[in-house]
């Protein structure tokens, strides 16, 4: 399966998610941000990181990019786009996605393990994933996901809730949301489910000594899928 | 404007360095050439009244490839890999301007590691603030935090560990230093020597701003009541820009266009071309009209002097400019070539066609002025005796509590859940262990480095303080199963002129000389802050070391968390009960006098190698290293970080429990035990000839001995995790 990470002035998850993908057999290129053109790919990822300083709202100016117009185009073929943290928040500015995310509601940067439920498994990230709950790793300032009260309803009538915060036994609450966001939302899909962002990081979570292994899961997940 | 002494002596130079000036030069400085001087001569970048001192440390060991001197020390962990660290305060920023003196504190320590050409691959921090009933203390911690975090975050290096106290001596004086470390190919680093005639001077990264003018001189200066109105010293960082500096100076590193690079820290484009020529041993010429700048009008002086961030000066293979221009280019830095070496080992100023300065580069360097201040010994204090009846109505299991709970001690999770730890991917051991770890990325190779500082026992006797801390780390080190090689260390002390305050700073230095030479624990950089006085009251003496060790199987990694039921617990190393200067004296006996525990040096040695011994093949499963709060402590932290309980046994011998579990001795460590390996353990400590007690046994959800404790876990877990948390939200 080919990969291709762009690569944003200011991401910073790009090397790991380069390390992440290739240890799992995806052919990875990394893409630098001025590009017009991605190469040939089966999966694009937007990595995590501060894209552009993040002076202005996360994401905003690395959705007017001079790549992100492939981005968008490859998306509405269809094609796998993934947006990790920062990906994410370029991916509900780029319009990809819905909603947005804010600051985390205490107001702090919050780098910890978490526990995360897989909401839907009709799609190519999450089809025949063994387990329900995932433990992951987040860091982020702005991963508090808020959207309007009819993007919620569509988002719950579509299934397009990819992954919520919860306890390692899947309990969902508002003592295993860690940043506030909106029914302890982490990732979501667009409609055809080909784009997924989330807030946690899968390519921190790849072997027993880092903080866990069950991003393996997900990584293995995607290219069984597309097997 | 004239210069006179009294403009002079508002640069921060005394009348007679003034009068030595015009001697040197045989005339009269102008404001420009003034400004140089008090930026070159000031205590921060000249090492004046340490540098005597400083001459005597061990610099040298088998590992060393680069001791002090260098943007950075540099050391061996095999295979052409190289790691370079240091660590350096931003103490006077951050107490005037928390996040930014903290961020630019971070930007400021990592330039330094990849000027050298190393990626950054962790950061670390020391920091400690005054008394937690302090006004102040909440909103400064507050601030550094965030602004360390939002720094090295965006960069997207982990922060992978650090250390916090708080006491009262930095009420009015916080300190914040900050450690990088980072990773290079050991026949790839650079070096800010210039070499070669007309070679190209470039200038490249953020644009000058008048910000930070005159930073270095407010830090080789003590407070006062007009403190707030020196805010405008203090520079604003810009992380994003770093990060894009970061990769086009490695872009750039990857052929053979560099000849000499430095970055522009503390006395900004002063200091870094003043040090490029010096070292090279030739001049520089420098046309500041070629300057970017961010202000309008700006005058040669505010170009000279002014601290904007994120910006570097490069000595350029001739005909290289264009190739170079190209790199900062893509990543949308300025780049101009402002100037070229020249002959006349002079620093010689170009602005608008006309000379604005000419100043032989040795009178900047070599001849800045050293002082042999004098100073004052510290006798060893009392040994005090303590009255045990009064023990007596303290039950052990609310003296632990207490303990636990103590603002020095207790858990600092709330900080660190605010630094991104795990960026890299290859964060093995994150904050809150002994030290922190991290793989050297795609090798079987991991590298540890730990923060310590002990101030109380510094101000009690500088001279066991000094070799105290040098301990600490060595132990930490060897608790996560590293081996240590080398160390840097940042020397925050107060007012130098007082004798006391240079007493505490040479007997500190002496110290660590002494334990760094016996352990075979060079120091390989560092820095000194002296000054962190305010309206006449300093800080306590806090040398902070920062010390790095080798781990060449990352799956030998030890952590301090017991892992299994029925696991034998042993104490090793001698514990004789030492309260005075302890955490149990102050806290619970409200005592703050004697000396420091005594430090012997030959079982430092010996029983670090015993336990690095006994990691190295297999045979313990988590060790902990015995400091502040004694054993009672370290168990406790045991138990709570693997969620497991220990029974412990009826101590033989035992004259007084209070001494035995909270006494401060050194050189130990709590190890466990798969019951597998005790026979070959007990021969290993035998052969050591390492006095051990079997302490007990990993057992259940709670801490128990005799009838004195039955603690649960989960109550220690409280009384320990949440004291910051519950200060921060109060």
């Amino acid at each position: 399966m080919r990969s291709s990470v762009i690569i944003f002035p200011g991401s910073n998850c790009d090397r790991d998610m380069d390390v992440a993908l290739k240890k799992f057999g995806f052919k990875n290129q990394m893409v630098w941000h001025n590009e017009q053109a991605i190469p040939k790919s089966d999966l694009i990822v937007l990595p995590g990181g501060f894209s552009y300083g993040d002076y202005l709202r996360c994401g905003s100016i690395a959705s007017k990019s001079k790549i992100i117009k492939s981005v968008i185009d490859f998306a509405n073929s269809g094609g796998l786009v993934l947006g990790i943290c920062n990906g994410f928040q370029i991916l509900t500015e780029t319009g990809l996605l819905k909603g947005i995310l804010q600051q985390n509601k205490f107001l702090n940067f919050i780098c910890s393990n978490v526990f995360v439920k897989v909401k839907d498994k009709q799609n190519k990230y999450f089809k025949d994933l063994k387990k329900d709950v995932l433990e992951l790793h987040i860091a982020h300032n702005e991963g508090n996901y808020f959207c309007s009260n009819d993007e919620l309803k569509s988002l719950e009538d579509n299934n397009q809730i990819a992954v919520t915060y919860c306890g390692e036994d899947g309990t969902e609450n508002e003592k295993t949301n860690p940043n506030g966001a909106i029914k302890n939302i982490a990732g979501i899909f667009n409609k055809n489910k080909n784009v997924l962002g989330m807030m946690p990081h899968p390519e921190r979570m790849i072997d027993k000594y880092l903080s866990g292994e069950d991003g393996s899961l997900f990584f293995k997940n995607i290219l069984d899928n597309f097997k | 404007m004239e210069v006179t002494e009294a403009v002079a002596i508002d640069h921060g130079l005394k009348k007679e360095e003034f009068s030595k000036i015009c001697e040197l030069l045989k005339r009269t400085p102008n404001l420009t050439e003034l400004a140089i001087f008090s930026a070159m001569w000031n205590e921060h970048c000249s090492y004046k009244s340490s540098r005597k001192h400083l001459k005597k440390m061990h610099t040298k060991g088998k590992q060393v490839i680069q001791g002090p001197g260098e943007n950075a020390g540099v050391i061996d962990i095999g295979d052409d890999d190289a790691i370079v660290f240091k660590i350096e305060s931003h103490n006077h920023p951050s107490f005037i301007e928390p996040y930014q003196g903290a961020a630019t504190g971070v930007g400021g320590i990592m330039r330094d590691v990849f000027t050298m050409g190393a990626r950054p691959i962790a950061n670390l921090n020391s920091i400690h603030f005054g008394s937690p009933q302090h006004k102040k203390t909440r909103n400064l911690l507050r601030g550094v935090v965030k602004g360390i975090g939002g720094y090295g975050n965006c960069i997207g290096v982990p922060t992978i560990a650090g250390q916090t106290t708080f006491d009262e001596s930095y009420n009015g004086n916080i300190l914040v230093n900050a450690m990088t470390l980072g990773l290079v190919n050991k026949n790839k680093i650079f070096y800010s020597k210039a070499a070669g005639l007309d070679k190209p001077v470039i200038y490249v990264g953020s644009k000058t701003g008048r910000d930070g003018i005159h930073g270095a001189s407010m830090a080789s200066a003590t407070f006062d009541d007009k403190i707030e109105e020196k805010k405008p010293t203090v520079q604003v960082g810009d992380p994003f820009t770093e990060k894009l500096l970061l990769e086009a100076c490695l872009e750039l590193m990857a052929d053979n266009s560099i000849i000499a690079i430095q970055d522009m820290g503390a006395a900004g484009l002063t200091s870094s071309s003043v040090e490029m020529a010096s070292k090279g041993n030739l001049g520089i010429e420098l046309n500041l009209s070629e300057v970017p700048c961010r202000e309008e009008k700006m005058t040669p002086y505010e170009i000279m002097l002014s601290e904007s961030q994120e910006r570097m000066l490069i000595v350029l293979e001739k005909g290289k400019e264009e190739h170079a221009k190209k790199i900062f280019d893509k990543w949308n830095l300025d780049f101009a070539v402002i100037g070229k070496t020249i002959n006349s080992k002079k620093i010689e100023l170009i602005f608008d066609n006309k000379k604005v300065a000419e100043i032989p580069i040795d009178l900047l360097a070599e001849n800045a002025p050293i002082y042999d201040r004098p100073w004052k010994k510290t006798k060893l204090p009392q040994k005090l005796k303590f009255d045990k009846d009064e023990f007596k109505s303290l039950k052990l299991s609310d003296c632990l509590k207490k303990i636990l709970s103590n603002s020095n001690i207790s858990d600092k999770k709330w900080i660190w859940d605010q630094y991104d730890h795990t960026v890299m991917g290859d964060t093995i051991q994150k904050p809150g262990g002994d030290a922190g770890v991290v793989r050297v990325h795609g090798t079987n190779k991991a590298v540890a480095a730990s923060v310590d500082s002990s101030a109380l026992y510094c101000f009690s006797h500088p001279l066991t303080g000094g070799k105290q801390i040098v301990c600490e780390s060595y132990r930490n080190l060897i608790s996560v199963g590293a081996k240590p090689i080398a160390i840097t260390n940042c020397l925050n002390f107060g007012n130098p002129e007082k004798e006391k305050n240079m007493g505490e700073f040479v007997e500190c230095v002496e110290g660590i000389t002494e334990a760094s030479k016996y352990l075979d624990f060079p120091v390989v950089s560092g820095n000194v802050s002296f000054y962190n006085e305010t309206k006449d009251k300093g800080i306590k003496p806090t040398p902070t070391i920062g010390g790095v060790g080798l781990i060449s199987d990352y799956q030998q990694m030890l952590t301090m968390e017991f892992k299994n039921e029925g696991n034998l617990v042993y104490v090793i190393g001698k514990t004789d009960g030492h309260l005075d200067q302890s955490i149990f004296a102050r806290e619970l006996l409200n005592e703050k006098k004697g000396p420091p525990p005594t430090v012997n040096l030959f079982n430092e040695k010996n029983i670090g190698e015993t336990v690095l011994d006994l990691s190295r093949k297999n045979l313990i499963v988590s060790c902990h290293d015995v400091s502040l709060g004694g054993i009672l402590t370290a168990l406790s932290k045991m138990c709570i970080k693997g969620k497991k309980g220990i029974k412990i046994n009826a101590l033989k011998g035992l004259t007084n429990k209070y001494e035995y579990f909270f006494g401060e001795d050194q050189a130990r460590y709590i190890i466990e035990i798969p019951k597998a390996s005790l026979k070959k353990v007990n021969d290993i400590l035998n052969k050591y000839s390492v006095h051990f007690d079997e302490l007990g046994t990993v057992n259940g959800q709670s801490i128990e001995y005799k009838d004195d404790i039955n603690l649960p876990i989960e109550e220690l877990a409280d009384a320990h995790k949440y004291w910051l948390k519950k200060y921060m939200d109060s």
